[in-house]
């Protein structure tokens, strides 16, 4: 018996802990989604009728510089032997050159995509600190003016087209008020003041303590912060109002009323304590959207970031650069996703 | 949100700022030229490999040439730089250059004769985009070294494979090919046997009045005077060039004050723009030409009546006066204006009875379905829906096939097209240019892939031009020259199957101080180094 025991326990193998498998399987989807966008972004890059060649060289060039590039691009290999290429050197951290700008890649990433997280993660906090008040309120006060005019505001942030608000905001702000600095990130006097440690403006002049530099950014990121705070006030306001709804017409509302509860402490502690867990994976969809989508708003506030990095790549056929943005966007999306699964395991006692 | 939905709306909201132009608030420093210009199609400095508008802009403010446009007095042509004067062989095939005392680079590295060798062959043995430019006199990577050769330290001569025009050869030295590099600093960043190419792609090795300290792709650049520079010290120590794609933008950066130049205002901003104190407008002739053009491998199209009617059911002054105002004027020759031998005449106009008489005399009168190959840009939008509104008078059924500029050039490119429309500018600064382009094709074959040629993308084999084109880069009497060019373009309006219909007109927003701002004209690019404020 002991010998067929010992035999049972050789064929299960090694007992592995269950946050382990958990672990394993999360990255295993993880690798597999991303391998998965890469391919299906590689083969659009590939069948889409422009010639790739004609980016790198050209319209001036001649028949034989063009055949030269063709070799060079690899396009004489099968479709799957490139992309295989391709999946070699981005496992490696490679991913090529940009045609667009005659750098890595990596190096362009590097650059813009700061410039998109500290706008997106300032338009998320404005989002929030608005919105989820303002949801909550009108839910309260259901049917009441602050109802309808947290509708409103979330029907004209529907609505209207973002580089319309965007240029209205700019003239009224900018151009009339003087209140906020004009497009770009920083004003020419104050480049390459501050020494660059992050690529945050705002945190980079807050860590060497130049409040001048400091001052200049934030009153460039303002006013395209909160446009995108505008965008995402009105989802999240929404979402947690209907939310809020939900909970405020369930049973245990009723009996915490019944029982004497203050409204504050009906509202805030128990009603809003379990939306907190749906409000994550709003917010953290909220939050993706603003990183991968600002593009206008990048456009309009000639804001240097990855939406229009990825957009004008996109228009002048540099695969290798949208490419390289869609796997960032990508890595972004699912880490975000984990993210938003890791808290809801951790507020949600029944998840665990 | 597409591209034309987008233009649509800001110049909505740029009427809307019609009324409300901002006072000026800031300004810039008067040592300080800040411009915004869209500068995303800059890929390398190094000026034997860039071949773009904004690169060009860099590269003339950063390299000198062996020859230059002299910006206050462009029409006088080419005019000594680094080379001081030069000599003609007795068989017109070699140039002897004298290289002028007293250049530096921006390294303090005096500039002789073997920078501007070196720089010349590099550009052959690159074999980048542009050289063609110089591999038309016959040189090869494996023939340069002798064909231009160093004689001494400021000596330096350069053998053609035959005789051309001089103008031809030197105006082509203007180019941004021409720029000379520092070759000491080349050579110790090159990589790979690259000559430095890797590393004068993000870097500048010049001894022209600037140097580029700072370059962020999409973004900016940044360039500090060149402290070496010979000639007298510019007034703008300093130029930004800051990448802001809008025209609404610009135009509220420059009524702020916040910018002294706005280089791509549109239409309406343009005129918004006037209409605010210390903003002055200013208007320069481009090289840029608009045309549409018919492949002959449609049937149809290749019928010279059709091509006759289509050239006369355009409307031209229409398109001009309306959405084009300001920014193209009418012209209907292949040399753009200010060009040696560029033809004044315009023999088409708007009329429907001529149209409908031509097309009647074809054999095909009922002018079948044509597609327009266009490129998602305003106003070759705008252009193409009025060909199709005017064409389509005619009876004929226009379709417009529209895509990104990849897309529509890969079409083109592979004369799958029925018409294109679009827009050629100058590769350098002599008539040969364009007329190599438009009214030359070797050889017109499919498997002959000269895709250089305008002509063989349309399949068009240009016979009878083919020859007069030939002659008139060899012809050194500049008169007579001149004459080829307009009988060329005489003959070309009637029978090519191109319709050349406009000349570009760049607006440049300025602030009232902003003087001596020159964009290069028709022949070259802009100058910051003569500019005041």
């Amino acid at each position: 018996m002991a010998d067929i025991s010992q035999h049972r326990e050789d064929r299960r193998g090694p007992v592995f802990p269950p946050w382990l498998k958990k672990l394993t399987a999360t990255l295993l989807t993880v690798a597999v989604t991303l391998l998965g966008l890469l391919f299906v972004t590689f083969m659009i890059g590939r069948v889409m009728p422009i010639d790739p060649v004609l980016a790198v060289i050209g319209e001036r060039a001649t028949q034989a510089q063009y055949e030269a590039a063709y070799l060079e691009l690899g396009l004489d290999k099968s479709v799957f032997q490139q992309f295989l290429i391709y999946l070699g050197d981005v496992l490696q951290g490679d991913f090529g050159k940009s045609i667009r700008t005659g750098q890595q890649v990596t190096t362009d990433i590097a650059r813009v995509f700061p410039a998109t997280l500290e706008l997106a993660s300032l338009g998320t906090i404005i989002g929030i600190v608005l919105g989820v008040p303002l949801g909550v309120m009108a839910a309260v006060y259901r049917g009441s003016w602050i109802d309808q005019i947290a509708r409103l505001i979330g029907l004209i942030g529907y609505s209207m087209p973002i580089f319309w608000l965007g240029l209205v905001g700019l003239l009224i702000f900018y151009g009339i008020l003087d209140w906020v600095e004009g497009p770009g990130r920083l004003g020419v006097f104050y480049q390459g003041i501050v020494p660059e440690r992050t690529g945050l403006l705002l945190v980079d002049s807050a860590i060497a303590g130049d409040w001048t530099v400091f001052k200049n950014a934030f009153g460039h990121i303002i006013l395209p912060a909160c446009l995108l705070g505008y965008y995402s006030l009105a989802y999240i306001s929404r979402m947690t109002r209907s939310f809020m709804l939900e909970q405020l017409n369930s049973e245990y509302v009723t009996t915490a009323r019944v029982k004497g509860l203050s409204e504050r402490k009906v509202i805030w502690r128990h009603a809003f304590r379990n939306i907190r867990i749906q409000l994550i994976t709003v917010i953290a969809l909220a939050y993706a959207n603003l990183l991968e989508g600002s593009v206008l708003t990048e456009i309009i506030f000639a804001w240097p970031g990855l939406g229009s990095y990825i957009t004008t790549s996109l228009l002048a056929n540099d695969m290798n650069s949208v490419l390289g943005g869609t796997v960032v966007i990508g890595t972004i999306f699912v880490g975000l996703n984990i993210f938003s699964d890791l808290l809801y395991r951790f507020f949600d006692p029944r998840a665990k | 949100m597409t591209h034309r939905k987008l233009m649509r709306t800001t110049a909505l909201v740029a009427a809307l700022m019609g009324g409300v132009a901002a006072p000026a608030l800031a300004e810039t420093p008067p040592n300080m030229l800040v411009i915004a210009n869209r500068i995303d199609d800059i890929k390398t400095f190094d000026p034997q490999e860039s071949f773009e508008f904004a690169g060009a802009d860099v590269s003339r403010n950063v390299y000198e040439k062996l020859v230059n446009f002299d910006p206050m007095d462009l029409d006088a042509g080419y005019q000594p730089s680094l080379a001081e004067s030069w000599e003609i062989s007795e068989d017109g095939k070699t140039i002897t250059f004298k290289i002028a005392e007293g250049h530096v680079f921006s390294s303090g590295n005096p500039v002789t004769a073997k920078d501007a060798a070196f720089s010349l062959q590099r550009a052959v043995k690159l074999d980048k985009t542009p050289s063609f430019i110089l591999t038309q006199f016959g040189f090869t990577a494996d023939n340069v070294d002798e064909m231009i050769k160093v004689v001494d330290d400021m000596t330096l001569s350069i053998t053609l494979d035959k005789q051309y025009a001089l103008s031809f050869v030197l105006n082509c030295l203007t180019a941004t090919i021409g720029g000379v590099v520092d070759m000491e600093t080349a050579m110790a960043n090159e990589v790979d046997g690259d000559m430095g190419n890797e590393w004068l792609r993000t870097n500048t090795a010049g001894s022209g009045p600037y140097k580029v300290v700072e370059w962020k792709p999409n973004e900016s650049v940044l360039m500090d005077l060149n402290p070496n520079y010979h000639g007298d010290k510019p007034a703008m120590e300093r130029v930004i060039v800051q990448h802001i794609q809008e025209s609404a933008t610009q135009r509220l950066q420059l009524e702020r004050g916040d910018i002294d130049v706005a280089r791509n205002l549109s239409p309406e901003d343009v005129t918004g723009a006037m209409e605010v104190d210390g903003v002055k407008v200013l208007d320069e002739q481009r090289g840029q030409i608009m045309y549409w053009s018919a492949n002959q491998k449609n049937e149809m199209l290749s019928d010279p009546k059709v091509l006759e009617a289509l050239k006369w059911a355009t409307d031209y002054a229409g398109m001009e006066g309306s959405f084009l105002k300001g920014q193209w004027i009418t012209h209907q020759a292949y040399l753009p204006l200010t060009f040696l031998g560029a033809l004044e005449d315009k023999p088409f106009g708007f009329d429907l009875d001529k149209a409908k008489a031509a097309l009647a005399e074809s054999g095909h009168p009922d002018c079948g379905p044509i597609k327009i190959s266009v490129r998602e840009a305003q106003e070759r939008l705008d252009i193409a829906q009025s060909l199709q509104n005017t064409w389509g008078q005619l009876g004929c059924d226009i379709e417009l096939i529209v895509g990104t500029g990849a897309q529509t050039l890969d079409r083109y490119r592979a004369r799958e097209h029925d018409i294109y429309l679009g827009a050629w500018g100058p590769d350098y600064p002599d008539p040969n240019t364009n007329a190599g382009t438009f009214a030359a094709n070797p050889d017109n074959a499919d498997e002959a892939g000269n895709t250089g040629y305008l002509a063989w993308r349309n399949a068009w084999d240009a016979a009878g031009f083919n020859d007069d084109t030939l002659a008139a880069v060899v012809e050194n009497d500049t008169e007579a020259r001149k004459q080829m060019y307009l009988d060329s373009q005489a003959k070309f309006q009637q029978e090519a199957p191109f319709g050349i219909m406009f000349q570009r007109i760049e607006q440049s927003g300025l602030r009232d101080s902003v003087e001596n701002w020159v964009v290069g004209g028709a022949t070259t690019a802009v100058s910051y180094w003569v500019v005041t404020k």
